[in-house]
Order: structure tokens, then sequence, then C-alpha cells
């Protein structure tokens, strides 16, 4: 590995200290900055206002200057309402749907991980013996792909899979799970739960090894309760990370996407699409490709995840200076 | 023994009894891992069932296949029964071919009497067996390779790219004094505003543009500089005196050389983190692939994986087996370097 | 040969000026030690020197050539710091031979230098070590090590002993300065310690607030100090100084004590406000001179120091060989030898030595 790289490095030295000779060492930093500030102009800075463009053009051609002016046409469709919590009174009633889905989805999903990933850091940081061994055990779902993710509860979930069997066998009766609206929403949740609260488990319970053992020495002393320590010590101190997690759980469950998609494909009919799906299927999966009513959604959902990463910084912010 | 012992009794309790707490904790963690291991275990185990077990309502536990036995006169190795009931009870006849409730057999034996059977009083003679030819005609009917190498070339590049990106970037704005500093840095935490889901459209358009649609390039180099490494490398390289810098500096070293001879080897622990995040990032990417790959040739694990799942509805062996070499990879890393992960997570807090 | 000479040399921070005009002329193999007080910009010059720091005014010469816009690592210059620096993920011989492998130099010269560069400061058997499994002094004479092997034209030293307890520092200053007289090169050595300037030291210039206040050798600067802050920082313990007004010849304190001053060798006018300075050895317990009160007492054995007030609570330092008898609460009168007593003028800070 190092025989590659070794000369690589030494041919990239030649003009790099042909240019510090040039610029000086101080300004040789911008040399350093400049792959990195090229990609992220042309891939995010640049994109950020050509949505703008294209949120007000019209036509499925993908060359900005092919595209027709439309004003504010496609904000106009995509909020033309007779009654915004009902999606059935609207212009674009799968957009709505997937704003619906969307919220419901984000609400009881990170109602869920913030708790299951609550209680189980709370257990993991208690005097156990081979946590890291359960620590990763709670954590190895992180790493699988979401495609992946998908699949093995599919393949559980069929109707002849191994969850109907067991309650076949135990006399429930099996239910053709992804087939049912609710219950195809309801697995969506718990998929995403399953997949990634061991991450947030992660995070908290690194909080929770942050407070020091002395307050709960202290605390013992003064005679409370496990209850009371918990509520009093434990919650006020741990807050800040949970916090952090809430935040965190909230702008990557708006942008939900891969492993519902791979799981239930949105369906049954649109019980599970999603914003990120909506874009996907206006953009790119659809024909005519409505390249100014996806551009015109993600402004939407940018604005979302803007304002809920103003407020993880400020979050974050304050609990350095706390 | 003993050490199981130690485990079970590792209390809150005093005088090494468990308090009620300690059994609800155990119990949960326990829950845990049938919850969290067990759909990959039974992902793994039917992967290695044969199209006729995958079949089979209720599944069994483990992989089973009929025994079949060689019988002289017939090419192809015949199925085993064994007899329930009838007059043949208690004998085990192979199969010859079946015929409404009616089935033709014979003994092993005496394989030149055929004898008709009812289907009601036989059942099959089974032994656990490993389909594996589940997953060596993964690499007969598709092209299976190519996927793993697209995904692999993706992963790799994809990384080697950021890695060294981002450690120029962080090593700048980490070591030098220069004035555009502080704005540079908040360019940095607006990008991480942006994730990708927000300006696929336009995305779309540079990609398409830079001539860059339906390559694997143009999978990896929009993704190729992220805030995260930018920050997590920074936020190490800062820590490395600066004094050992003038070092080099006197020692003749130039900028470049202090960057790659000093301080990446001083920043392995979180270059190594971030390496270890971005390949799990790349494997497992999928939106944006979904997006710029379209034709089967250029597809990922990922994309190939999600494409099957549509066109295969029914044909569970060559998509289990298929899941299973995808989160084979990330599960190798995760078997080696999870004490890293864990770390590396904790430590950039999240994205 | 390796002068260097500093014209003029001044540094500033946007409006904060730090160095404020240097002129020093450091010859082909002094030992030259800049000292002062934390915050004096002695580190600054040093840096300065080596082109780690831009120089903001004035000429900066090695050789007569003025380096000012050269870069660090083409001034043929070595130093030490601090902290040592050494690169923690490299071995004491890569630590070594990392200059000499940007200079160039054929691997077979950079094995036999490093080898005859260890083996001078014995540090040959720890090559294949790492600086992590290093002892302080171990660290200390790798620094040093990895500069000697460069042979650079000039050495120079950050506080390099500032992190080592106070055996080891003794020990290593002995040693630093044997490889001076070894190597003849010229060293520029910065400290806030003047018992390292004073014992190392060809040259001490003597720094305060970004300007030299002397420059000289260590006995120059201790007989015969240009001012009351040299006079003050240079020995040990510090000089006394008794403030008055020159009245008939002699010094009238405030206390109404009168002290005789030197009839040679100072300039002194009738009336002046003069500033006495007298070194803890020049006085001793009498029968003549300044009321004092007793307030502390170390008997060391051999020599003795006695710590007193006078009657304005003016604190004075005695040092007196042998075992003194004096006891805390004594009143005693301090003997002036007046024959070794420094004159300042109390408003210039200035000797006023002639």
């Amino acid at each position: 590995m190092l025989a590659i790289i070794s000369p690589i490095m030494r041919i990239i030295e030649i003009p790099m200290l042909a240019l510090q000779r040039l610029l000086g060492i101080h300004k040789l930093a911008w040399v350093f900055l400049l792959p990195n500030l090229l990609l992220f102009g042309i891939f995010a800075f640049l994109p950020v206002i050509l949505n703008v463009f294209y949120a007000t053009t019209g036509g499925d051609n993908v060359l900005l200057m092919d595209r027709p002016q439309v004003g504010l046409r496609n904000f106009a469709t995509l909020t033309d309402c007779g009654n915004y919590l009902d999606p059935n009174s609207c212009r674009e009633d799968k957009f709505w749907r997937a704003v619906w889905n969307t919220t419901w989805f984000v609400t009881l999903q990170v109602g869920f991980m913030v708790g299951f990933s609550l209680l189980t850091a709370i257990i993991l940081n208690r005097e156990i013996k081979a946590r890291g061994f359960f620590r990763s055990v709670f954590f190895f779902p992180v790493l699988l792909s979401p495609v992946v993710v998908a699949l093995i509860w599919k393949w559980i979930l069929q109707r002849e899979g191994v969850l109907n069997a067991v309650l076949d066998w135990s006399g429930i009766g099996g239910v053709n799970w992804l087939v049912s609206a609710d219950w195809a929403f309801g697995w969506s949740v718990f998929l995403s739960v399953w997949a990634n609260m061991g991450f947030y488990t992660l995070i908290l319970l690194a909080g929770l090894q942050a407070i020091p053992r002395d307050v709960y020495a202290a605390a013992t002393m003064d005679g409370a309760s496990a209850w009371r320590t918990f509520r009093k010590i434990t919650l006020p101190l741990l807050s800040p990370t949970m916090l952090v997690v809430l935040v965190l759980a909230m702008i990557r469950g708006v942008q939900t996407f891969d492993e519902v998609y791979a799981f239930t494909g949105g369906g049954p009919g649109t019980a599970t699409t999603f914003m990120i799906q909506y874009i996907y299927e206006e953009g790119f999966a659809g024909a005519p490709r409505l390249f100014g009513l996806a551009a015109a959604a993600s402004l939407l959902l940018a604005g979302i995840l803007v304002l809920l990463t103003l407020v993880q910084l400020w979050v974050n912010r304050r609990n350095v200076d706390g | 023994m003993a050490k199981v012992w130690d485990f079970l009794t590792a209390t809150r309790g005093k005088n090494g009894k468990l308090h009620w707490t300690d059994w609800v904790s155990y119990g949960y963690l326990f829950l845990g891992i049938f919850l969290m291991f067990g759909p990959v275990v039974w992902l793994v185990i039917s992967s290695f069932k044969t199209e006729a077990d995958l079949q089979r309502f209720p599944p069994t536990l483990l992989p089973y296949a009929q025994e079949t036995v060689m019988v002289d006169g017939y090419d192809a190795p015949l199925p085993l029964f064994v007899m329930t009931g009838g007059e043949y009870e208690g004998q085990t006849l192979a199969q010859l071919r079946r015929v409404g409730s009616q089935a033709q057999m014979i003994d092993p034996a005496n394989p030149d009497e055929r004898l008709r059977v009812d289907i009601a009083n036989r059942e099959p003679v089974e032994k656990l067996s490993l389909a594996t030819e589940n997953y060596t005609s993964l690499f007969e009917r598709f092209n299976f390779l190519q996927f793993f190498w697209n995904s692999t070339f993706i992963t790799v590049t994809a990384t080697a790219i950021m890695l060294l990106v981002n450690s120029m970037a962080a090593f700048a704005l980490s070591k030098y004094e220069f004035r555009g500093r502080n704005f540079v840095l908040l360019l940095v935490i607006g990008t991480l505003m942006i994730p990708q889901t927000v300006v696929l459209v336009p995305l779309f358009l540079i990609v398409t543009q830079l001539g860059m649609f339906n390559s694997l390039w143009g999978v990896i180099i929009p993704g190729a500089a992220t805030p995260t490494g930018v920050f997590l490398l920074r936020q190490y390289m800062i820590t490395i005196p600066d004094e050992i810098l003038d070092a080099a500096r006197m020692d003749k070293a130039s900028e470049w050389k202090i960057f790659w001879r000093i301080i990446v080897p001083l920043s392995a622990p979180a270059i190594a983190v971030l390496a270890i995040l971005a390949i799990m990032w790349r494997w497992n990417d999928f939106l944006w692939p979904l997006i710029i790959l379209t034709q089967s040739e250029n597809f990922t694990l990922q994309l190939a994986l999600n494409s099957f799942q549509g066109e295969l509805q029914t044909d569970w062996t060559s998509l289990l087996a298929m899941t299973v070499l995808t989160l084979l990879p990330i599960a190798c890393v995760f078997a080696f370097l999870q004490r890293y992960i864990a770390t590396g997570i904790a430590s950039t807090g999240g994205k | 040969m390796a002068d260097v000479t500093l014209t003029n040399i001044e540094k500033s921070y946007g409006a904060a000026h730090v160095i404020k005009g240097v002129d020093l002329d450091i010859k082909h193999g002094e030992f030259c030690v800049f000292v002062g007080p934390s915050g004096c910009g002695k580190s600054t010059l040093l840096r300065m020197i080596s082109g780690l720091e831009p120089i903001s005014g004035g000429d900066l010469k090695i050789d007569e050539e003025v380096v000012n816009d050269v870069a660090a690592a083409d001034r043929g210059l070595a130093m030490v710091f601090q902290s040592y620096a050494l690169y923690p993920h490299m071995t004491v011989r890569q630590n070594l031979s990392f200059g000499l492998e940007n200079l160039n130099t054929p691997k077979a010269e950079i094995t036999q230098k490093v080898d005859e560069v260890a083996k001078m400061l014995q540090i040959d058997q720890l090559l294949a070590r790492r600086p992590k499994d290093l002892s302080g002094g171990q660290r200390q004479r790798v620094a040093i090590g990895r500069a000697v092997v460069r042979e650079p034209r000039v050495f120079l030293f950050d506080e390099p002993l500032s992190n080592l307890d106070a055996e080891l520092r003794v020990d290593m200053r002995g040693e630093i300065s044997r490889l001076h007289r070894r190597l003849g090169n010229t060293m520029i050595y910065v400290t806030h310690d003047q018992v390292e300037a004073m014992t190392m030291a060809d040259k001490i210039a003597v720094l305060r607030d970004g300007l030299v206040e002397q420059y000289g050798t260590p006995l120059e600067l201790y007989n015969t100090p240009g001012n009351i802050f040299v006079a003050g920082f240079i020995g040990s313990p510090k000089m006394n100084f008794l403030k008055g007004k020159v009245q008939g010849g002699a010094l009238a304190l405030a206390t109404g004590e009168t002290l005789a001053l030197p009839t040679v060798g100072f300039n002194i006018t009738e009336g002046a406000e003069v500033t006495m300075g007298v070194r803890p050895n020049a006085l001793q317990p009498g029968s003549n001179g300044v009321h004092a009160r007793v307030t502390g007492v170390e008997i060391l054995g051999g020599e003795s120091y006695i710590y007193a007030t006078t009657d304005n609570d003016l604190a004075l330092t005695v040092h007196s060989p042998g075992q003194t008898s004096v006891e805390i609460g004594n009143d005693i009168t301090l003997a002036i030898d007046t024959n070794d007593v420094h004159l300042f003028d109390t408003g210039t800070t200035k000797s006023l030595r002639t």
C-alpha cells in the first residue's frame, strides 16, 4: 500500500513545493483547501442555487436553458389544496400524502427510537458484564444496508413467513402484513427503529457515561431512591444529549427513503410514500420527468431541514458552552 | 461455566443476590440479542435452504433436503420416502414418479419391481443439508461479480479520494492562519445543511453535464468531500502541537511533506475512523446510485438486490443468498472493527 | 563563519508592537543567550531568526547575507524546541534522519552521521525506540541530536531545559556547554532563567518589552549593569536597592540615614535622586550602615541568608559566608561595601557609571 502511495505523494510534492515558493506558507493553505472547496462548490452550493431555477421552470427538459419560466407555478401546484389536512382535496394529492405520511412517520419513529434507545442505554450503563458485547448487539443493524434490512424483514413478514408461522402455531393466526396499509406503515416504523436505534443508543450511552460517578455517590449519600436519582440527576444531566439525539433523529427521519422504499416500494397504494420518494418519483422515476415539481418539493424539504439543522447547531453550541 | 456464573451474578444487589432490576435488565438484553441477531441469523439459515424447503409452511428451523439414492438403470438420483402406512409400512422406497394421489415407487434393493402406493402413506426421508448451490448459481445466473466489483470500486475509490481531500482541507483549517479561515469554516457548516436528498435534481443535471451519468464516477465524485470528515479530522489535527510542524520546517520539510509525513501519520486514528465510516456509507449507499446508474451492468450490489427483489418476486433462493453476500463484507468489518466504529460514531455525534 | 547580525529588527501583530527595534551582533562561535521575563519577546525574536516567524521590519543577516525573506528551511539553522517536538510516530533514528533525507543526503551518509551523533550524545542504544518510550532527558538528547546531525551554521535553543527536573537541568547545562565547545558553532539560546544564562553564555542579551536592555558578557552584566532592570535581573539572590538623594556627597535615605558614596567611577551630582544597588554579598552585619530588623534567616551550612526590612519597610537580602548567629527579630545594622555598589539615576534608571 505504502509502496504505491509514497511515489504518488512525492510527485505531488513537486508542484506543491513550487506553489509554496510562490505563495508563501500561509497562502498555501488555499491550495490544500482547493479540492475540497471545489467539490463543495460544484456538488453542494451550485446545486442549491440551481435548485431555485429548477423550481421556477417547467417542462421535462433537464437543461436549464430549454426550460420555460413558470414563476411560482410549481409551488402553487404543490400548495393548491382545499384543506391541507385532507390530501384528497389537493391538486397534488400525492405530495400531501407524502407530507402527512412523513409527519406521522417521523413522530412515531422518533418517539419509539428515543424511548428504546434511552431504555437500552440506561440498561447498558448499569453494572453489567460484557457491556461491549451487548452494545455491539444493538449497534449491529446500523451497519446493514437499507436494502438488506428491508429484505431481511420482508422475508420474515411474507405471507408464508416465519412470523405468520409462529402466529398460526400459537392460534392467533397470520396476517398478510405488507398488503394492509396500516400494518405496512407500522412495520416501516418498526424497521427503521430496528435499524437505527443502535446509533442513538451509542450516543446516549456516551452521554450517560459522561455523568460523573461522584454525583451518584453523593445522591446515594443523600438517601435518594433509585427512581428519584434517575428523575432528578440522570435525566437533567442527560438532557443536552437527549436534545441532540432528538434533533438528529428528526433530521434523518424526514429524509427516510432507502429502507422503506426497498421494503414496501411506498405501498400498498401510497401508504408508505414519504417526501424523498415523492421527489424521486416525480423527478426521476416517472414519465414525464417533472424536474420543476421535484425541485420545488425539495426546496420545501430543504426549508424544514435547514430549520432542524440550525436547531441542532444551536443545541451543540449550547452543549459546548455549558 | 464459572464465567457464565460471574456474568449472571454481576449485580447491583449486594451479597451476590440478583436484584429484580437485574433480572429485568438481563431479560431485556437477551431479548435484544434475539431481536437484533435473530432476523439476520434466520436470513442466513434460510439462504441455505433448497427451493422446496423454502416453500414449506410452517418453515423448519434448519435447512433440510430430501435424501436421494442412485438406483441402477436410472440416470438421476431418486428421492427417498419412508412408508407410514399401507402394505409397505416401515420400508424405505425411492420414488420414480407421481401420478395424482398415487406414486410409482421402487425398493432400491430390488429395483426391478415397481410398486404403486398412496401418497398419503409416505413421508420424505430428510437430512440436514446446506443448499450451497443457491450461492454458486448466483455466479452463473447473474452478473454477480460485476455488481460486486462495481460496489467495491465505488467504495474503495470514493473512500480514498475522500480521505485525501478531507484531510488536506482539515490540515489547512487546523494548522494555518490565513484570512478567510472562519469564512471557510462557515462554508463547511453550510454544506452540513445541504444533504444530497434536497439537491437531487440540480445535482443530476451537473453530473449529467459532466458526462458522469451512468458512470461509476458519477456516484463517486459528488460525495467525495464530506463536511463531517473535515470536522472530524480537523478536531483531531488541532491537538497535534505546532512545534512539531515547526521542527519539521526547520528540518527543511516542504509543507506537503509535513502533511503526508507528519500530519497524516499522526492523525491515523481519526483517519481510520473516517475510513470505516466512509466504507460503510458508500457500500450501503442507495438513493444516489439509484438515480445515476440506470444500466444493469453498472449496478451496485444494493441496486442489484433491489431490482431483483422486483423481478424475482418468488425466487427467494437467489435473493436470500445475494442478501447474505451483500451484508457479508460489512459484517466482517463489524466483527473486526466494531470498537473503532463505536468510538467514531460517538465522536462525530452523528451524520 | 556564521555571524548573526540583527539591525533594528521589529515585529508587530496588527497594532501590537512586540519587538521594537533590536540591534545585536552575534559573532561566529559565540554562545549567545537571550534572557528576560516571560512576555519580553525573547522567543519571538528567536523564531524570527529561525524564519518560522516573519520579520516586520529591520534586517537579519547571517554571514553578511540578508535572510529576511529566506524560508526557515533554507537558512541553514537548526532549532531545539521547548517541548522537544520530536516526531512521535518515528523512531529515534528516523527522527534524526528526517532532516538529512529532506536535503537529499545519500543513505549511507545519513546512517553514518546519525550513528556518529548518537554516539556523541550517548543515545546510540535508543535508536530503535520511539519518543514515548524515552525519559525526559533522553528526549532532550534526541532533540539536540536532531539539530546536531544537520550540521547547521547556527543552533537555536528555545528554553530547552524548562521541562526537565532540577538535577537533570544542571547536567544538561553542562552537556550543552561541552557540545558548544566541541562543535564551535554559533548558538543562540533563549531562557528565562538567569542562572542558565550566567553559566552557559559567552554573551547575554537581556530583553524587556521587546527591547534589548543590555548586551554583553555575563560578568560585564553582573559587574557593570547598565540599568536597574538588568541589575535586578542578573544575579541571585536579587540586588538590593536603596533610594535616596545626594546631599553633601552622601546618599540621604528616606529614613534619615545617610550612606557613603563611592568617590570614583560614578557621575554624581549634588541634589540628584539616586538609587543605590547593593548585591547581597556586599552587605554585612556590622556597626555602621543601614538599620534593619531581621524577618528571616536561612542557614545552609556553608553560607547564610538573612532577610531584613529597613525602617521604611524596604526588604533587604544579605548573603553572608559561614553560619550566622543573627536570629529573627534582631535589630541589626548592615554595613555596605562602598567599593562594591552600583548607582543609578532613579528617574531614568540608567547607570551613573562613568
